[in-house]
């Protein structure tokens, strides 16, 4: 099997190289290669046949306990669950490795399938992507094989998979991001593609459209889905530690989202080419440094896969894609001028120059706070940590004036707004805003979060109010344009309220889809707001004990322990009450794998709408009483639910518009008769 | 409104919000419970789990719970804040400390995003006003650019025709 794999990931590579050289030569040559450039077009969708081969024969191998496989020998087990061997596939190096090529090559495939939009344009795409490809087959045949056999004798078990990848989420959120890094590689191949044949007009922009938006969706699920399973696996009680890794995964969000909002500039107005170029190409770079920071062990991080000299392979390729794009870039940039001038700044154009700053501005500050350890051991011999109270101090008040621009930005209109219909349109909306800020200040405190909040006494609840009023405001913009132009229905079509906005939506799905995305934005941005109200306490707990946390009360009811093949777990059985009632009864878990010789915590969580009481088996003090923290987290369902919209409103984007209503011009016969409806 | 009554009450705005951004800045609550929460948030476990310290969950940790004793002992003898910094830093090396200091090459750390908005901003207003300096678009023949006080009268007849 591992030379069945082997030869598929060579004969991949060399598909892919006839791809990136065939095509390149028909493309200089022009006229009269289009066979050369179907050839390698063929070629290219053969090389996704040949790395799914390779994919399969590694995860068969993973079913079949072959260890004499390295990479099946450290990242599985015999008693492993059967998802879990699926999830090998990306457990390690050289899977996901093999994983991403596998994805890159799945993007390229459609893509070569639907060549005949625009077959010329495709064939660049196709060049730039096959190029990407090679660079990470030259890996997995050369320097991170997952083929490669183990020496000595052949073991009789697996090391197993990391214990904390062992949980459902892991099956889905590697995949999930990933499809989302990779997928940014489809519009950079298509920018620089245009970029080097000088594409006229704006077409490319709007066959990537749908790439990006999906793309983007899928690297905002994997984002999400990560802070998710941390919350829910690593039992610290939080979502998001700001660590390097979770810094990479976030960098192409900001800036993928920049360019969501930017591109809207040059498809209506001709204007941003330039900044959209380097947006694209920004967004897929720092998608490879994120792989780059992972894997070259150059940067610490708990999330990070064995150092290994492919972080020199990394560095190389992020400077020849550089270079590559400088190249084009200066040589055709006088292309990419602007056709339309500014003609006021309070525009929605000036609106999303803002953003994009703000964006862009977010994702330097992630970049430098992910860097800043390494310059400084450069520049003053010593390292210094970047946690989350550097992000807190730094990022928060650049994600609060993003949060006034969303607010502000869907009132402004192409072109120029009046002043005086900004404040028309703005004004309501900052009452609300205001007025739900100060009720939250005035109400009283045990009502539980975020009620009772006075900003006056810590900097994060001055955070946080700023943030659900801000939050307020852009939800109550966001309404009042679905209430204005439902309105407008119907007056026009005696609709209902309901049924005009359905309608309103479905004529412009990609504007209202956006809205519903915002409105998803700031329910996650409310989410991050209940972290100031947290607390959290520690105890041992014997039989009987009891710890009062916020309104509930925890009773240990029992201790136990529980033993599979593949786990030994022990269980704290805990009764929560809230007042003299008892509401649920809750089990934390510590496990101990046997085949890894680890353990970790799996937390409890009973989530509502105010809070989530999250319970960890910490540890068993001498006595063999368990140690139970309790975490009260205010608000995590938000981010969840939030993220929910988020999708909805991208997928409502996705849909195409509703044909606008035709409009038959009446017969001149009738011009002259009498109104006779009354109207 | 005359303009010297709008300037003072700018000025006046701009007043309270200092203010309002000394009492936040300043404010900050006493009691040792509250000070070992904050300043153990501010702080680092050394085990290499990369977790802030009151939030190290790592199975049979061997620095979480000497590092808070400490900090527990620090906070109930009294010791400042700075104290307690310096004295982790010393024992613990600068790692400990979540986040960069206010102080020498650290305050880069701060600066640098700062000084990106800044220049950010800067560079906007200046694109902006080279936009709108830039000539506009030539028209088809027969065509008559429209601007001023005609094309606000277009924008109020289109925003009255479409009821937004």
């Amino acid at each position: 099997m591992a030379v069945l794999g082997s030869f598929a990931l060579m004969l991949a590579l060399a598909l892919s190289a006839y791809t990136f050289i065939a095509g390149i030569l028909a493309l200089v040559e022009g006229e009269g290669s289009e066979r050369i450039g179907e050839t390698a077009r063929r070629a290219g969708i053969a090389t996704f046949g040949a790395v799914l081969l390779a994919s399969v024969v590694l995860v068969v191998c993973a079913f079949q306990n072959n260890f004499s496989i390295a990479y099946i020998f450290h990242h599985s087990n015999r008693d492993l669950p059967g998802p879990y061997k699926f999830a090998v596939l990306w457990s390690g190096q050289e899977g996901s490795l093999l994983f991403w090529s596998l994805l890159l090559a799945a993007y390229g495939f459609v893509l070569r399938l639907r060549y005949k939009t625009d077959p010329r344009l495709f064939a660049y795409a196709s060049v730039v992507l096959a190029g990407v490809q090679i660079f990470f087959l030259l890996l997995l045949n050369f320097a991170a094989n997952p083929f490669g056999i183990l020496e000595g004798p052949l073991r009789p078990d697996g090391s197993g998979l990391n214990p904390l990848l062992q949980y459902p989420e892991m099956v889905i959120h590697p995949p999930m991001l990933y499809l989302g890094y990779v997928g940014f590689t489809v519009p950079f191949a298509f920018a620089l593609g245009a970029l080097i044949m000088k594409y006229p007009g704006e077409k490319w922009i709007h066959i990537t459209r749908r790439w990006t938006m999906v793309t983007w969706a899928f690297l905002t699920c994997g984002v999400f889905l990560g802070a998710h399973w941390a919350y829910s696996v690593l039992g610290w009680g939080g979502y998001w530690g700001w660590d390097p890794v979770e810094n990479a995964s976030l960098m192409p969000w900001l800036t993928g989202t920049a360019f969501l909002h930017s591109v809207m500039m040059q498809e209506k107005r001709g204007m941003l080419k330039m900044w959209n170029m380097w947006l694209v190409f920004a967004t897929f770079w720092l998608a490879i440094l994120g792989t780059f920071l992972t894997r070259s062990g150059i940067i610490s991080s708990v999330h990070a896969f064995a150092q290994s000299s492919i972080g020199d392979w990394f560095a190389w390729f992020l400077c020849i894609t550089l270079a590559v794009f400088l190249f084009f870039f200066f040589k055709n940039k006088s292309h990419l001028k602007s056709e339309h001038k500014l003609e006021s700044l309070v525009s929605r154009e000036s609106s999303f120059l803002f953003n994009n700053l703000l964006f862009v501005l977010l994702c330097f500050t992630v970049l430098w706070g992910t860097w800043f350890p390494k310059i400084s051991e450069l520049v003053q011999g010593n390292k210094v940590t970047v946690g989350a109270p550097f992000y807190n101090r730094v990022a928060i008040p650049v994600a609060l004036l993003l949060l006034i621009l969303t607010a502000l930005g869907p009132l402004l209109a192409w072109r120029k707004t009046s002043l005086e219909s900004l404040k028309r349109n703005f004004m309501w909306p900052t009452i609300g805003a205001i007025a739900v800020a100060i009720f939250l200040m005035i109400t009283p405190q045990r009502w539980g979060s975020p009620f009772g909040l006075k900003p006056w006494q810590d900097i994060s609840y001055f955070y946080s109010l700023m943030a659900i009023a801000l939050s307020v405001l852009v939800t109550l913009t966001v309404a009042s344009e679905f209430y204005r132009g439902g309105r407008v229905i119907s007056r026009h079509t005696g609709q209902g309220m309901f049924a005009s906005m359905v309608q309103l939506t479905h004529r412009n799905t990609r504007r209202y889809g956006g809205y519903i995305v915002h409105f998803g934005v700031v329910v996650v941005i409310i989410g991050f707001a209940g972290a100031a109200f947290n607390v959290d306490k520690e105890q041992a707990m014997a039989n009987g004990d009891k710890m009062d946390i916020g309104p509930y009360t925890l009773i240990c009811r029992s201790y136990t322990q529980d033993d599979s093949p593949n786990k030994a777990s022990e269980w704290a059985i805990l009764d929560v009450y809230r007042g003299d009632k008892k509401i649920d009864t809750m089990t934390p878990v510590r496990e101990f794998y046997k085949a890894s010789q680890q353990a970790s915590t799996k937390p409890d969580i009973r989530s509502g709408l105010n809070e989530d009481l999250y319970l960890v088996f910490e540890g068993q003090n001498e006595k063999g009483e368990p140690i139970i923290k309790a975490h009260l987290n205010a608000l995590v369902m938000w981010i969840w639910m939030g993220v929910w919209i988020m999708l909805i409103g991208t997928v409502l984007a996705l849909i195409p518009n509703a044909p606008a209503p035709v409009r038959v011009p009446a017969p001149a016969r009738l011009e002259t008769a009498p109104a006779v409806t009354g109207d | 409104m005359t303009n010297s009554k709008l300037k003072t009450k700018h000025r006046r705005a701009a007043q309270i919000i200092l203010l309002c951004a000394a009492i936040f800045a300043l404010v900050g609550a006493g009691d040792p419970a509250t000070r070992f929460n904050e300043i153990g948030h501010q702080m680092m476990c050394i085990c290499g789990c990369n977790q802030i310290l009151l939030e190290c969950n790592h199975v049979g940790c061997p620095a979480s719970d000497g590092m808070r004793n400490e900090l527990q002992a620090a906070v109930t003898r009294g010791d400042s804040d700075s104290l307690v910094e310096q004295s982790f830093v010393q024992k613990y090396g600068p790692t400990v400390l979540a986040a960069p200091t206010a102080k020498g090459f650290d305050r880069v750390a701060y600066i640098i995003p700062f000084a990106a908005l800044f220049f950010g901003f800067g560079l906007m207003v200046l694109v902006i006003r080279a936009w709108k300096n830039r000539p506009a678009p030539a028209l088809a023949d027969g065509l008559h650019p429209v601007h001023g006080a005609e094309l606000d009268q277009f924008r109020d007849q289109a925003r009255k025709e479409t009821d937004l």
